[in-house]
């Protein structure tokens, strides 16, 4: 117990997994979603704990810097009002019977191990240990995906299963190449898998295998990222899966694989003869950006369009983090933070919106803001923001990735910006069809839960109007630690 | 170094990656279980030979795992699995065996000059060893490609992931192999043969994924 107090990092990962136990064994929904957002609350702020309470000394096993806290407290935060969302949500699934109580005390059970998983991958400083955590988040999404039964679920699922795990096994091959550049240097054992050790060290290992363990590792981690052309699971595990688990696929467990290319790249940075991370990440992030913006055009399907999007954005935060430098990691991170923001908030209005008219067909949603004017405006709100109108927070950092690029590279910087215009012409194009016109469909009263999605909003909009100065120098910092 | 023992740990990796190959042209569902399980049987004499020579106790436990799992329990759940399916007897070609042979003796190619030249710094046990996994791991992905039965693919799936296994236990004094293994048995059985598979029986009359595809949300 006081272990735990002393450190958070205990709580964060032993929150998660109690509470997951607990909820496999404890029958009726209402009961296991109310403890869902309950524990989630608490691992919230054990989260933002860390802030306040000394850091401890890194450990063979786990690891907290500046730049696992502000994933940490982005991961912990989502998956707080993601679960929040979630409670009222399967309120909404069980009444329609698409879901059943055996099914939900699996659902509740899944997602706080995901939480755990999640977690354990952020705070891992033993790079095998970190691919343990993602292959554990990824398999329980998968499973999540699956949980409607209906055949594109399943197939959603089963593809979802397939590109994950050859990413996973790629990221394993990478992870054993990287252990073998360092076992010369740092002896055999565990201490060639730690991260910080692997850091202090990475200039005296052989620089080819470090390089072939790179391309590995960003094929590997990069499949779960998202990145075109290793893309094809995502829009239909987006598409077909529960809406929360939408919301946290896009909004966290994204950035979680990102995570893992970061934690590599700063390693292969440190070389001095590695080949340099920089321009293959950009070239990916570039490629997904324009692939994805011009696929967001012919999507019939809410949440699939949404989807791409994310494909889009993650494009855009790995070009950035390519980029390098403190302004381009800066806008890459402060871009991340408000793409998962606003993403899970757009899936909290479309999982609520999907419920009232009964489909995810685009052609059946017209006409918001006339039959649910709160969710028809948030959903506008949100897409709007994503598209990177100002004066949302999304506009700033996709400003600041632009101008720092222009100032560096004129010619990536218009491809760039090409990419941008296609998808915001794409998401305003369809943003007029969802919220004017006469309504369609169903139009029932809509028992949503509006909070966690407004919350979202006004925490973006904040952003880009005001960044408080302890968040500025946060992010410089990391942006920093990142090279 | 000992040239025998050197010698044998070269044979068996070998080996691993002629059975890869031998499942490639198998395009009966039972012939390709049984060849899998012969590819587990080897990876096994691979691993605990590994073991003896490095004086590492503990990846006995990840061939007695390879052993036991993947080489009867996992083969002969799957065998009853196509049986009750009635599957067993069909034959399945996407893309010509010819195609795919060559296909596969390029990325072994392709592995071998790769691992070879880029790490020429590294103990020659582990690098010859890697250049064997890599192939295997290529194969399998290949395998997962040309398919289209899930049960192919599972069967893809695991051979990439016994070049998994192997190239971790070539990786002198690699730590958390074992735990690796048993992880990845665990979502095998689990996943695949649990969820899966019965879900996919459950729905469908067939475990074809090309017949999956038609489901998809939006056909334009």
């Amino acid at each position: 117990m006081n272990a735990l107090l002393a450190n958070p990092a205990y709580a964060i990962l032993a929150i998660p997994a109690g509470t997951a136990v607990l909820l496999a064994l404890l029958p009726g929904y209402r009961l296991t979603a109310r403890l869902n957002v309950a524990a989630s609350l608490a691992t919230l702020i054990a989260a933002l704990a860390l802030f306040f309470v000394p850091r401890a000394a890194p450990r063979p096993y786990l690891l907290i810097d500046d730049l696992n806290i502000v994933f940490v407290v982005l991961n912990t935060f989502v998956g707080f009002t993601a679960a929040y969302f979630s409670a009222s949500y399967i309120g909404h699934e069980i009444e329609t019977g698409k879901l059943t109580a055996a099914s939900l005390r699996f659902y509740h059970a899944m997602y706080q191990l995901m939480m755990f998983g999640m977690n354990l991958a952020l705070l891992s400083n033993n790079i095998g240990l970190m691919w343990v955590a993602i292959e554990v988040a990824t398999l329980t999404t998968v499973l999540m995906v699956g949980i409607y039964r209906t055949h594109a679920a399943l197939e959603a699922a089963w593809k979802y299963f397939i590109l994950g795990s050859v990413g996973i096994a790629l990221a394993l091959f990478g992870t054993i190449l990287v252990y073998l550049a360092a076992q010369p240097v740092l002896g055999e054992g565990t201490m060639s898998m730690i991260w910080t050790n692997l850091l202090a060290r990475a200039a005296e290992f052989d620089p080819a295998i470090l390089n072939l363990a790179f391309v590995f590792l960003l094929l590997g981690y990069g499949t779960k990222v998202g990145l075109a052309p290793l893309h094809a699971w995502l829009p239909d595990a987006h598409a077909e899966g529960p809406t929360p688990i939408s919301a946290v696929l896009s909004g966290l467990l994204l950035n979680v694989a990102l995570y893992a290319v970061l934690r590599f790249k700063m390693l292969i940075a440190t070389h001095p003869d590695a080949i340099a991370p920089g321009p293959l990440m950009v070239g990916m992030g570039l490629l997904s950006l324009i692939f994805a913006a011009f696929m967001l055009y012919r999507r019939r399907d809410i949440k699939r369009l949404f989807a791409y999007s994310s494909i889009e954005h993650m494009g855009i935060i790995v070009f950035a983090f390519g980029m390098g430098g403190p302004l381009a990691n800066f806008a890459g991170l402060l871009h991340m933070v408000m793409h998962s923001l606003t993403k899970s908030a757009i899936f909290y209005s479309v999982g609520h919106i999907a419920q009232i008219k009964g489909t995810q067909q685009i052609d059946g949603i017209r006409g918001l803001t006339q039959s649910h004017p709160a969710l028809g405006w948030g959903l506008a709100l949100g897409v709007l923001a994503i598209a990177g109108m100002p004066p949302f927070g999304v506009f700033m950092s996709e400003f600041l990735i632009v101008t720092s690029t222009f100032a560096r590279e004129p010619l990536l910087a218009l491809l760039l910006v090409f990419g941008l215009l296609v998808a915001f012409g794409a998401l305003i194009l369809r943003l007029a069809g969802f919220i004017f016109g006469e309504p369609t469909g169903k139009v029932g009263p809509a028992e949503a839960s509006l909070a966690p999605l407004y919350a979202h909003l006004a925490l973006v909009l904040a952003a880009g109007i005001f960044l408080p100065g302890p968040v500025v120098a946060w992010f410089r910092a990391v942006a920093a630690l990142l090279g | 170094m000992d040239r025998i023992a050197f010698d044998i740990a070269h044979l068996l990796a070998g080996g691993l990656v002629l059975v890869s190959f031998m499942m490639i042209y198998q395009e009966r569902l039972t012939a390709l279980l049984n060849v899998f399980a012969m590819h587990a049987v080897v990876l096994a004499l691979s691993v605990s030979w590994q073991a003896h020579i490095q004086h590492a106790p503990h990846l006995y436990v990840t061939a007695a795992i390879a052993l036991v799992f993947k080489a009867m329990i996992i083969p002969g759940a799957l065998h009853r699995i196509i049986r009750r399916m009635g599957i067993h007897r069909e034959v399945e070609t996407v893309v010509g065996v010819g195609l795919t042979m060559l296909a596969g003796m390029g990325l072994v190619a392709m592995s071998i000059v790769l691992m070879l030249r880029l790490t020429e710094t590294a103990d020659a046990f582990a690098r010859e060893d890697l250049a064997f996994a890599l192939s295997v791991v290529l194969l399998g992905l290949l395998m997962m490609v040309t398919r289209r039965n899930a049960v192919s693919q599972v069967v893809g799936f695991m051979s990439l992931e016994n070049g998994l296994i192997l190239a971790a236990t070539g990786a002198k004094g690699m730590p958390l192999v074992v735990e690796i293994s048993v992880a990845f048995s665990v979502l095998i059985a689990f996943i695949v043969i649990g969820v899966f598979l019965f879900r996919i029986r459950e729905r469908f009359d067939t475990i074809d994924l090309g017949a999956l595809e038609e489901y998809r949300g939006e056909n334009q």
